[in-house]
């Protein structure tokens, strides 16, 4: 029973394969795709990764597919790996892609850490990465290792300096005191933006009055609210992630917490963030933010709404896309799949993408939104390292 | 000063009895399928994202109170979880030779069953986050807040673990889940169906979790993924506390709840998980069979 079984799977799997070898020879580009779909950071990836890989090889394929040198046009194939959060398995469905599917691009992994877990991997098989969820300060060090890494989310520091410059700026107009209370998730992207935003708030003359870390798995966080609030703070600024963003937010409506200027990091851009709590987050920071205005990203949020059925975040959604966005550019601009020459184009070219014009340098784009503010229901990018378009920051005036 | 030493050990208190009864809902059910059907199931957290689902979907899509979703959560989790045990886990318990053979298989088996329902679970659901908003205003009790949502939350747990409780001491069937719990064979030879017992206490296990979820997603934001945090903090509780007796699982609950609120006010939210785990390494040093439970023979 059970060999006649194998020998039916063998001949399915075969049947498959040869199937698959037919579309190849009808000139599909195959792209593979290894990133979250179970594991802690899965919630993320379903709102601002996986969409927009669909968003995009549907509108590529819908186009005909993208063009080639002799004026054909090649479909997208996505093959899509699971990498259960966990970096061993990125590095393995990496190298699989590579040797086993043969794909001819890979669309790099999602969050920082399994993007730098993955860069040796994209290396030694010559594969272009456009890290498009990635916020390290080693970017320098990172480019010139791995030459086909590419950076366009932005750096720690930035994030950390355009939080304390806001919330400097209005101590200095005097609408605020400078007492900051401040926590952070225990876990990488938390740590290190804790640890990058001590000394930058002190320099910009704001005191920590409250100073804590919790475990990534709590399930009440309502003891540091109460904490920060005992320490009578004018701003709030927490380095979480989506879970302990919506639950800080939520006990901090609870508990009334009073504060001027109240920031959490990443999961504030989400646009559920906005609906779940309505009103009450008006004038809220958090990491990232949009100009959702300009005519580009008006036409992805109505297409990924369409193609996708839910809603684009307003921060690392869009910049996803404009990565993809670089990839077809540059394929395009080559006129063929060869790695090494996209590779190359993708460091000199000119890309136009729905986040504006991208010219990379030193393999980073380096301009982008570090702090957005929902406003009237949109959240906003008021800081940035030279976009255009920042709306002014408002004052929080209660829940 | 004085207002302020009045005022944190009572909050401490109250916050940690709320975070304890949600421990205790999430051991409960491991503690029937563990202590009394013996499988250490590492699906339980799945079950509980499960329930947590039924809570948002009743919440978000019919627009309900999400306690309406115990009325097709539970008998779904019972069937679902009785299908599991009957199909997948008799076959274990069957050609196990003794308990710690069954205990491995079964750790296996669920292992592999919890990457399952995760799977099945992010392609029913998607793999994205799930929160919405029931009653979160603040609610004062002794002149400070807290979340109504929680309140409400600890007010279920704790009427589940209260009929529970007095279930499995005031009936027939609770006496017979009880004499499994103590000793399975002897069970048998007092004409206590050992198998049905156990297919019951599996399912009733699986369906307490589930209900736990739906208590879980008034507060909490979850995904397909998260199970496995629950599961570990239901390992913990069960194992501290003795395993299959339930009083021994609330006890550990107590004690875990409190020690983090504790920690994490006076001392330092980052310790809490630290402080969960001291706690349980000193139970395990002196009290190797847990608080409730009894030495092996």
């Amino acid at each position: 029973m059970f060999r006649r079984f194998a020998f039916l799977a063998a001949a399915l799997i075969g049947a498959l394969s040869i199937g698959v070898g037919a579309a190849n020879a009808q000139g599909v580009i195959k792209i593979g795709a290894a990133a979250a779909k179970t594991g802690p950071l899965a919630g993320g990836a379903a709102i601002t990764h996986w969409p927009n890989i669909k968003l995009w090889s549907t509108e590529v394929n819908a186009r005909g597919g993208l063009k080639m040198k002799d004026g054909t046009r090649r479909k997208v194939e996505i093959i899509e790996y699971d990498d259960r959060t966990d970096p061993a398995e990125t590095i393995k469905a990496v190298g699989r892609l590579a040797t086993s599917d043969k794909v001819d691009f890979i669309i790099a992994p999602y969050a920082t850490g399994l993007n730098l877990a993955a860069a040796p991997e994209f290396a030694k098989y010559g594969y272009p990465q456009i890290a498009m969820t990635s916020i390290t300060d080693q970017t320098e060090m990172l480019a010139k290792r791995y030459p086909g890494i590419f950076f366009v989310l932005g750096r720690t520091t930035a994030l950390a300096q355009s939080v304390a410059d806001i919330l400097a700026k209005m101590h200095k107009e005097g609408k605020i005191g400078n007492k900051v209370a401040m926590v952070n998730v225990a876990d990488d992207f938390g740590i290190e933006l804790a640890v990058a935003a001590r000394p930058i708030f002190k320099k910009a003359g704001l005191e920590i009055v409250y100073d804590k870390s919790y475990p990534i798995t709590t399930q009440d966080l309502s003891p540091i609210i109460k904490g920060a609030k005992a320490a009578n703070p004018d701003a709030f600024v927490a380095w979480s992630y989506p879970p302990d963003t919506i639950g800080l937010t939520e006990l901090a409506k609870i508990e009334n917490l009073n504060v001027k200027a109240f920031y959490t990091a990443v999961g504030t851009a989400f646009a559920f963030y906005g609906q779940k709590f309505g009103k009450s987050v008006e004038g809220n920071l958090g990491a990232g933010g949009i100009d959702p205005d300009t005519k580009e990203l008006k036409a992805y949020y109505a297409e990924h709404k369409k193609v996708t059925g839910q809603d684009a975040d307003y921060w690392a959604s869009p910049v996803t896309y404009a990565g993809l966005q670089v990839l077809e550019q540059a394929i395009e601009a080559v006129g063929s799949v060869d790695r090494k020459a996209v590779t190359a184009y993708i460091k000199t070219g000119t890309f136009h993408t729905v986040m504006g014009t991208w010219k990379f340098k030193n393999q980073e784009i380096m301009n982008y939104w570090t702090v957005g503010q929902w406003q009237n229901g949109v959240f906003y990018g008021v800081a940035s390292t030279g976009m255009p378009g920042a709306k002014p920051v408002e004052l929080k005036a209660g829940w | 000063m004085l207002f302020v030493y009045s005022v944190i050990p009572m909050e401490i208190l109250i916050s940690g009895l709320l975070l304890s009864a949600n421990y205790a809902l999430i051991a409960m059910g491991l503690t029937l399928q563990y202590g009394v059907a013996r499988i250490m199931n590492l699906a339980n957290g799945e079950m509980l994202v499960a329930g947590a689902f039924g809570g948002f979907w009743v919440s978000t899509v019919l627009h309900l109170n999400p306690y309406v979703a115990l009325v097709f959560v539970v008998p779904g989790a019972f069937v679902f979880n009785w299908l599991a045990y009957r199909y997948l886990l008799r076959p274990l318990v069957r050609r196990a030779k003794n308990r710690g053979m069954l205990e491995v298989d079964s750790i296996l088996a669920t292992f592999g069953m919890s990457f399952a329902l995760v799977g099945i679970m992010v392609a029913a659901f998607g793999g994205g986050f799930f929160t919405y908003s029931f009653l979160a205003v603040p609610f004062d009790i002794f002149g400070s807040t807290y979340g109504l949502n929680r309140v409400v939350g600890g007010a279920v747990a704790v009427a589940i673990c209260a009929l529970l409780y007095l279930g499995l001491n005031n009936t027939r069937t609770g006496m017979a889940v009880r004499a499994v719990a103590a000793d399975p064979a002897s069970a048998g030879l007092v004409a206590i169906d050992v198998p049905r017992m156990s297919a019951f206490a599996f399912s009733l296990g699986g369906a307490v979790t589930a209900a736990g979820g739906i208590m879980l997603s008034t507060f909490l934001t979850l995904d397909a993924s998260s199970g496995v945090i629950f599961t570990m903090k239901a390992l913990i509780i069960v194992i501290m506390g003795g395993v299959g007796d339930v009083r021994g699982a609330i006890l550990a609950a107590l004690i875990l709840g409190l020690a983090e609120t504790a920690v994490a006010t006076l001392i330092d939210p980052g310790l809490t998980l630290a402080a969960a785990y001291l706690l349980f390494v000193l139970v395990l040093l002196f009290r190797p069979q847990g608080i409730y439970g009894r030495r092996a023979a």
